[in-house]
């Protein structure tokens, strides 16, 4: 029977004869209402195997991790694990039976040590000074430095990160599931993990791993599953595959090529910031230091950096959502306004998409000529004498729709109800609509999907070569290269200098993420991994 | 078979304006059961309750008389509840409006003063009402003390400083000792709108009321602003809303609609002041403002409705003995019912069937 299914369904690179997978998936379904998360996927993952998940958003890999987790239970179709059927009444019994998960957001207590932290994810059967002992054991073994007795919060994210890995390998999984895992993690930190995982593998543990970085997959993983849509469309081998052509499977079609507007011409400084510090709101918060860059007219300057090392409070100061003392800490074409408020920001001409779309950038319960009116409200004629113009918030709706495609049910339906990827095009449209003299945009493509972003990368583009000044703050280096005159990176609160495009390889991009310098004599004082 | 609740995609916009009916449909449900429990006949409660109220003039007055102050207050809160402000004391705000306007009126008594009376009362009291309201939106903003508990607290301290004036420095000494003002003079009292009846000019204001709140919320930036600053803090911060000087505006805003109901209250229909001149309008405007789903024309309907069961509640104690507790009681299990229902509108209720398959699998 099993070398009939094998028959049938070919494993890719021909090394399972005679094994059985250690879980297999067969038509597992997922429905939600009437939408399908999951519609019918076979898997099967193997011993020694770094298996890849791949995906757009909401093409349903996290919904299938879930439920091979035991976080959901699925709508129909079956689990096998070592050949049985199982169903898993939750997260525990998945631990127990050997399936250890990694997420992609940490589950971790910033008061709390991390022996402490590792101590509430275990079941509690030894002793706190045994565990202690085994953590150090398990994390020297693999090459995961932790001191088991610092607090999380002083910890990095790459650290942090360590510490779910290390919290998994403690209960020995058979079968580990990576989210996402090096989103957060600099170019060489990435490097390190990989060393890991290919260990892992060599032990005879099976992982499953999601990403949708497509040089990663190529490099590290034996076998890639394609998904989309909530539907299985290949298994592969990624080795045998270009990122070109995994992409394709991807989407479903080519991707867009953005293409930058030739001989653009860079003008007077419309963005500049002056020796910016700004102490943290609220505990943890990262304190700003001396912060200071020129951005011109016709330039598009990114900032890159592992996520939480300032890149939120320099949005927040930049917006005027807080406020500097010095009024020359933050000039908008000419004028200090360090001290002016979002709205008064505004009316200088600048324009700010925050990361977060829902609850942040738009009222998600609100209508999107409402969504309009909420960040036009200052400067674009929606609004006379107090009141407000429902034709002028619909037009901006409408343009919007129409210049950067984005599909609704609709004319004006809730913000909620779009797609992410939908819903950026109409923020980022809406901003650019008003024509800003600078464009302060964080994570513009953060989880949507190719199509969408490819879009908003053009518009970016776009908008520099028509004269505005734009910052753009992003955690996906490539996207920085493709658009970005030049790259600074955050680091602790602090910007490093500039570098041109050109010169920023992904090596010295990643240094600097780490914190090291890349003059010589400074990187003696290099913080971080 | 499992029922579970689903999330829709968008909110409901029949469901909004149905729930508020099924709200009432699943109260007066309780109530039958809760009336044949009293060992009285349903039917007839039902009748005296709803239908008896409606059948005469004086009646249909007397539930627009009612209505008048738990639609003005209602109306305040609403922008209260819209903006996340929870202003819990109208009551008190209602309390001292009437306290404040009645000063004049019990000051001027007997003199000859001339027709500012009224008008200058109706301005006291809405500014009494605003400046007591301001009290919790400024220990909320300054301090961070939730304004539920010292708006509701603040409620005994005017209900005290009430019952104390007309015991004490207020009281008509003509009074045969019962804790009240003197009647107001002709000058100090709202006019009645029909000769010998009981609709006054109060009834007009309220209306008025509604009709600016609509334009407020619908059209104006500041309406927007504070339905933003409830619906989405951190949005309404990042379009440049300050959801502290909201949280003051509305307090100020119910505080001054409450103190004008107290005083048009105290000036109208009851013409002195006393104990007991609220049947607890403050409170009862909370599920005014919730079941007209805090919107104006919602709120003139709710209040209409919960004033026919003051005036339903007072015939049914007449005609069958039923306690006017029980009014309190219904209007305790709508509000209830009035907040379940509301989850309809982002959910949907769905029956499951799980896999039967994979559960038998489990063994």
């Amino acid at each position: 029977m099993q070398a009939y299914q094998r028959m049938l369904d070919p494993t890719p690179n021909g090394l399972h004869s005679g094994e059985s997978p250690l879980l297999r998936t067969v038509g597992l379904t997922k429905r939600y209402g009437d939408f399908l998360a999951n519609d019918s996927i076979d898997v099967d993952i193997w011993p020694k195997e770094i298996h890849a998940l791949l995906g757009e958003n909401g093409a349903g890999k996290s919904t299938l991790v879930k439920a091979i987790y035991g976080l959901i239970q699925p709508s129909a179709g079956e689990i096998r694990w070592q050949g049985d059927q199982i169903v898993l009444s939750g997260p525990s019994e998945a631990r127990s039976r050997g399936i250890g998960m990694v997420f992609q957001h940490f589950s971790l207590f910033d008061n709390l040590t991390v022996a402490e932290n590792v101590a509430l994810g275990l079941d509690g059967k030894e002793s706190f000074k045994d565990m202690s002992a085994r953590l150090e054991q398990v994390s020297k073994i693999y090459g995961l430095p932790l001191d088991p007795r610092r607090e999380v919060w002083q910890l990095s994210v790459g650290e942090r990160q360590r510490i779910e890995i290390v919290r998994a390998l403690m209960q020995d999984p058979k079968f580990l599931i990576l989210d996402e895992p090096t989103a957060v993690l600099t170019p060489q930190e990435a490097d390190q993990l990989f060393i890991v995982l290919e260990r892992l593998k060599a032990e005879g543990r099976a992982i499953l791993y999601i990403s949708h970085k497509l040089e990663e997959v190529k490099r590290l993983c034996d076998t890639a599953t394609i998904l989309r849509g909530g539907k299985k469309i290949q298994t592969c081998n990624p080795r045998l595959e270009t990122a070109a052509s995994l992409a394709r499977m991807m989407v479903g079609g080519e991707i867009r090529e953005v293409k930058a507007a030739a001989g653009r011409q860079t003008t007077i400084p419309r963005l500049v910031v002056n020796d910016l510090s700004l102490a943290p709101d609220e505990a943890h918060g990262v304190r700003l230091e001396h912060i200071s860059f020129e951005l011109k007219g016709g330039e598009i300057l990114g900032i890159a950096g592992v996520a939480g090392n300032g890149q939120d409070e320099l949005f927040a100061a930049l917006s005027g959502e807080r406020l500097a003392k010095d009024p020359g800490t933050v000039v908008i074409d000419g004028i200090a306004a360090g001290h002016f408020s979002i709205t008064k920001r505004r009316k200088l001409g600048a324009a700010f998409v925050p990361e977060e779309r829902l609850g942040h950038g738009t009222a998600p319960r609100m209508k999107l000529s409402e969504n309009a009116l909420l960040t036009g409200h200052a400067a674009s004629g929606m609004v006379h004498r107090g009141f407000i113009d429902t034709a002028a918030t619909l037009k901006t709706v409408d343009q919007a729709t129409e210049t950067f495609d984005v599909r609704k049910a609709k004319r004006d339906p809730e913000a909620a109800s779009l797609s992410g990827g939908n819903l950026q095009k109409f923020i980022v449209g809406r901003e650019i609509l008003r024509n800003p003299a600078v464009l302060v945009v964080s994570q513009p493509t953060w989880g949507v999907d190719a199509g969408a972003a490819a879009v908003i990368r053009q518009a970016l583009l776009d908008l520099a070569a028509a004269g505005a000044a734009v910052l753009v703050t992003s955690q996906d280096l490539d996207e920085l290269a493709e658009i970005a005159d030049r790259i600074a990176v955050m680091f602790h609160g602090r910007l490093s200098e500039p570098l041109a495009t050109r010169d920023a390889t992904r090596e010295k991009l990643g240094l600097l993420m780490g914190g090291s310098s890349l003059e010589p004599k400074e990187a003696a004082h290099a913080v971080g991994a | 078979m499992q029922l579970v609740l689903e999330k829709r995609t968008e909110r409901s916009n029949a469901i909004a304006l149905v729930s508020p009916l099924i709200a009432i449909g699943l109260t007066i449900v309780t109530m039958t059961i809760l009336f044949a429990i009293l060992g009285k006949n349903p039917l007839l409660a039902l009748q005296a309750y709803f239908i008896a109220p409606l059948t005469d003039g004086y009646s249909l007055q007397e539930i627009a008389v009612k209505a008048t102050p738990l639609v003005m207050i209602a109306i305040g809160l609403s922008l209260c509840y819209l903006a996340n402000a929870w202003n819990i004391g109208a009551e008190g705000q209602f309390l001292i409006g009437a306290v404040a306007g009645s000063w004049i009126a019990v000051k001027t008594q007997g003199t000859d003063a001339g027709a500012w009376v009224l008008p200058a009362m109706l301005v006291l009291a809405a500014t009494a009402g605003a400046l007591y309201a301001l009290i919790p939106a400024i220990c909320k903003v300054k301090f961070g003390a939730s304004e539920i508990l010292t708006s509701l607290m603040l409620v005994y301290v005017a209900d005290l400083l009430l019952d104390y004036l007309v015991r004490g420095p207020w009281r008509d000494p003509n009074g045969f000792n019962f804790p009240t003002t003197a009647e107001f003079d002709p000058v100090a009292t709202v006019p009645l709108l029909i000769e010998g009846g009981r609709l006054h000019l109060g009834s007009i204001i309220a209306l008025l009321v509604v009709a600016a709140a609509a334009i407020l919320l619908g059209r104006t930036i500041k309406g927007f602003e504070i339905r933003v600053v409830g619906a989405a803090p951190r949005a309404a911060r990042f379009g440049g809303f300050n959801a502290n000087q909201l949280i003051i505006l509305t307090f100020a805003v119910s505080g001054a609609l409450a103190g004008l109901a107290g005083i048009i209250e105290v000036a109208g229909p009851v013409g002195h002041l006393q104990p007991g001149i609220s049947p607890g309008y403050g409170f009862t405007a909370i599920i005014v403002a919730f079941l007209g789903r805090l919107n104006p024309i919602g709120i003139l309907i709710a209040g209409l409705f919960l004033a026919l069961t003051f005036i339903g509640g007072e015939q049914a104690q007449i005609a069958m003995k039923i306690p006017l507790d029980v009014t309190k009681v219904f209007q305790g299990i709508l509000l209830f019912y009035v907040l379940a229902c509301d989850s309809l509108i982002l959910y949907r209720f769905k029956l499951v069937f799980p896999n039967r398959q994979v559960a038998r699998g489990a063994g």
